[in-house]
C-alpha cells in the first residue's frame, strides 16, 4: 500500500518479516450480524405491542425464541473466536472495566437473563402483563448491547476507519434494519400482522437502509479527506481494490434493493414485495458488515 | 521511574543482532517477532540508500492495548513497562486491533497475545534488555526517562529537535523514541510493501495465529 510515497522517494520495503493477516474474520462478522437480529427483533416487538397490541400479541413467543436463538449465535461466535476458548470465564472474574469487551460481556449476560425471563413469562406463566413489563427493560438493555460493539471498534485505536459516532449509528440502524426484516419474514408464516403494521415495518426497513447507505457513502467520499489511514483503507473498496465488488454487492443488496422494493410495495400496495426486501436486507447486511470489518486489517501498521 | 527506549537510526546498520538476541532470550516461536528490523530502500539507482528501522512495542503511556484488554492481561508495571500475563490472556485479539504499531501478535504455541516487554524479567534482575546488550554499535539506548541524568535523557537532550516517535497523532505517548528517523522509516504508508519475493525473502501476510 503506497499512500504517502513520492515517485522521487521511491521507497520500497526490501526486507521484512511476514505480518499477521486478517485477525477478526467471518466469525466476528457472524457475531455482529446475529446480534443485530437478536436485539433488532426486540425493538420491533416493543414498537408493535405499543402501536398494534391486539395483532402483535401473537408475536410475543416467536420473537422471544428468535431473539434467544440469535443472541446465542452471537455468544457462540464470540466465544469460538477466542484463541483460548476455555478461559472465557476470566472476563467475569478478572474484568477490566475500561474495555468495551468486558462491559459488553456483562450487558449481554444481563440481556440473555431478561430474554429467559420473557420466555418464562409467556411460555410458563402465560402472563402478558408480566411479559410487557419485562420487555420494557429488555428493550432498554438492547440499546447498549447493540452499541457496545461500536465502542469496541472505537477502542481499536489502530483502525482509523472505525469511528465511534458513525459506528454507533450503524449498529442501531443494522438492528432496526434486520429486526424489521426478520419480523416481515416471520409474518410469512404467522400471518397475523395487518397491512398497516407491515407497512410500518417496511417504512422502518426502508428508513434504516437509506440512513445506513448515506452514512457509508459519506464515509466513502469524505473520510479520505480527513485521515490518510482512512484513505489508504478505503482504497481497498475503490478504484479496483480487492474488496470493491464485495463492498458494492453489500451496499446494493442490504440498502438499495430493500429501499426500492419497499417504495414499490407502498406505491403498489403489494405486501409480497416486502418479503423480498426483507430477505435482501438480511443477506446484504452480512456482506456489508464483513467488508467494513476486514478492510482496515489489510493495512500494515508498521 | 519510567523506562524508555531510544534507537539512533544514524547508527543502526541492520545487522539484526537485536532480533536474534530477542528471539533467543524470550524463546519467541517461529513466524512471530517481538522485535524486527525493517529494511526500506529509498531512491533510484545510482542515487539510492538503504534504511534500517528496528520496530518493537512502544510501551505507550496511554496504551490502547491495555485499555481494550478485557481481563487486564496487558497491564502496566511500576516502571512504566506494558507487560503481559499470558496465563490470564483469553486470546480475544482486541489488543491486536488496538495497537497502532502492529507490535502484538498471537503466539502460535500458547495461543495468547505476546509482544516486547522490554525484557521485564531481565530488568527485574538489574540487567539490560537482550537487544541492548547485543547491539554492536550501541544504537539502542535504554533507561529512565524521568531521570535527567540517565543516558537516554541525556541523549534526548543532546539530539533535541531530531527525536521522534511513531504516529504521535494517535495520542498514545510512546516511551520509545527514534533519532534520525524520517517519514520513510517511521510511517508505514510512506513505502511500498509488495507481497512476494523481494531481494532477501518472501514478504507476505500470515493467517490467524501466525502459522505458516
Amino acid at each position: 500500500m503506497v499512500h504517502e510515497s513520492l515517485a522521487a522517494t521511491n521507497a520500497v520495503v526490501t526486507l521484512d518479516v511476514a505480518l499477521p493477516g486478517i485477525v477478526w474474520g467471518w466469525i466476528i462478522t457472524m457475531n455482529m450480524w446475529a446480534k443485530s437480529i437478536g436485539t433488532g427483533v426486540i425493538f420491533m416487538l416493543f414498537y408493535l405491542l405499543k402501536k398494534y397490541p391486539n395483532e402483535a400479541g401473537a408475536y410475543r413467543l416467536p420473537v422471544t425464541v428468535i431473539s434467544i436463538v440469535f443472541i446465542h449465535m452471537f455468544l457462540f461466535f464470540t466465544v469460538i473466536d477466542l484463541h483460548q476458548i476455555f478461559r472465557f470465564w476470566h472476563i467475569f472474574f478478572h474484568p477490566h472495566f475500561t474495555s468495551a469487551i468486558a462491559i459488553g460481556s456483562f450487558l449481554a449476560t444481563g440481556f440473555v437473563g431478561l430474554l429467559f425471563l420473557l420466555a418464562f413469562a409467556i411460555f410458563i406463566k402465560k402472563d402478558d402483563e408480566l411479559f410487557d413489563k419485562v420487555l420494557l427493560w429488555t428493550t432498554v438493555l438492547a440499546i447498549p448491547v447493540t452499541l457496545y460493539t461500536a465502542a469496541l471498534m472505537a477502542q481499536s485505536t489502530a483502525r482509523e476507519l472505525w469511528q465511534m459516532p458513525t459506528e454507533s449509528a450503524q449498529m442501531i440502524l443494522a438492528a432496526t434494519l434486520s429486526g424489521s426484516a426478520v419480523i416481515l419474514l416471520m409474518d410469512t408464516f404467522l400471518n397475523k400482522l395487518s397491512d398497516a403494521a407491515k407497512r410500518d415495518m417496511g417504512i422502518i426497513l426502508a428508513f434504516s437502509a437509506l440512513s445506513a447507505f448515506i452514512l457509508y457513502m459519506a464515509e466513502l467520499v469524505f473520510g479520505p479527506m480527513k485521515a490518510e489511514e482512512v484513505a489508504a483503507v478505503l482504497a481497498y473498496v475503490t478504484n479496483g481494490g480487492e474488496y470493491q465488488a464485495m463492498f458494492w454487492i453489500g451496499q446494493v443488496t442490504a440498502f438499495i434493493v430493500p429501499f426500492v422494493l419497499v417504495t414499490l410495495s407502498i406505491v403498489n400496495n403489494n405486501q409480497n414485495i416486502l418479503k423480498l426486501a426483507a430477505l435482501s436486507a438480511v443477506a446484504g447486511l452480512w456482506v456489508v458488515k464483513h467488508v467494513w470489518l476486514v478492510i482496515p486489517q489489510l493495512l500494515s501498521m508498521s | 521511574m519510567k523506562l524508555g527506549f531510544l534507537v539512533d537510526l544514524h547508527l543502526c546498520m541492520g545487522c539484526k543482532g537485536c532480533e536474534i538476541a530477542c528471539k533467543v532470550e524470550n524463546e519467541v516461536p517461529l513466524s512471530t517477532w517481538r522485535l524486527r528490523v525493517k529494511y526500506v530502500d529509498v531512491g533510484t539507482f545510482p542515487e539510492t540508500k538503504r534504511t534500517f528501522t528496528p520496530l518493537r512495542c512502544n510501551h505507550c503511556e496511554n496504551a490502547p492495548c491495555e485499555r481494550i484488554c478485557p481481563v487486564s492481561a496487558l497491564h502496566y508495571i511500576e516502571n512504566g513497562i506494558v507487560n503481559i500475563d499470558k496465563e490470564r490472556c483469553i486470546g480475544c485479539a482486541g489488543c491486536i486491533m488496538a495497537c497502532p504499531y502492529g507490535a502484538i501478535y498471537i503466539d502460535p504455541e500458547t495461543q495468547t497475545a505476546d509482544k516486547c516487554t522490554y525484557c521485564a524479567h531481565r530488568i527485574a534482575s538489574s540487567m539490560m534488555p537482550a537487544c541492548v546488550v547485543a547491539c554492536p554499535v550501541e544504537a539502542n539506548i535504554f533507561g529512565d526517562i524521568e531521570d535527567p541524568t540517565s543516558n537516554i535523557s541525556k541523549y534526548i537532550m543532546q539530539h533535541n529537535g531530531d527525536v521522534q516517535v511513531r504516529k504521535p497523532e494517535k495520542g498514545t505517548n510512546p516511551h520509545h523514541f527514534y533519532v534520525g528517523g524520517g517519514n520513510v522509516t517511521l510511517n508505514p504508508l510512506a513505502s511500498f510493501r509488495a507481497e512476494g519475493h523481494s531481494l532477501f525473502n518472501e514478504m507476505k501476510h500470515l493467517p490467524i495465529g501466525g502459522h505458516h
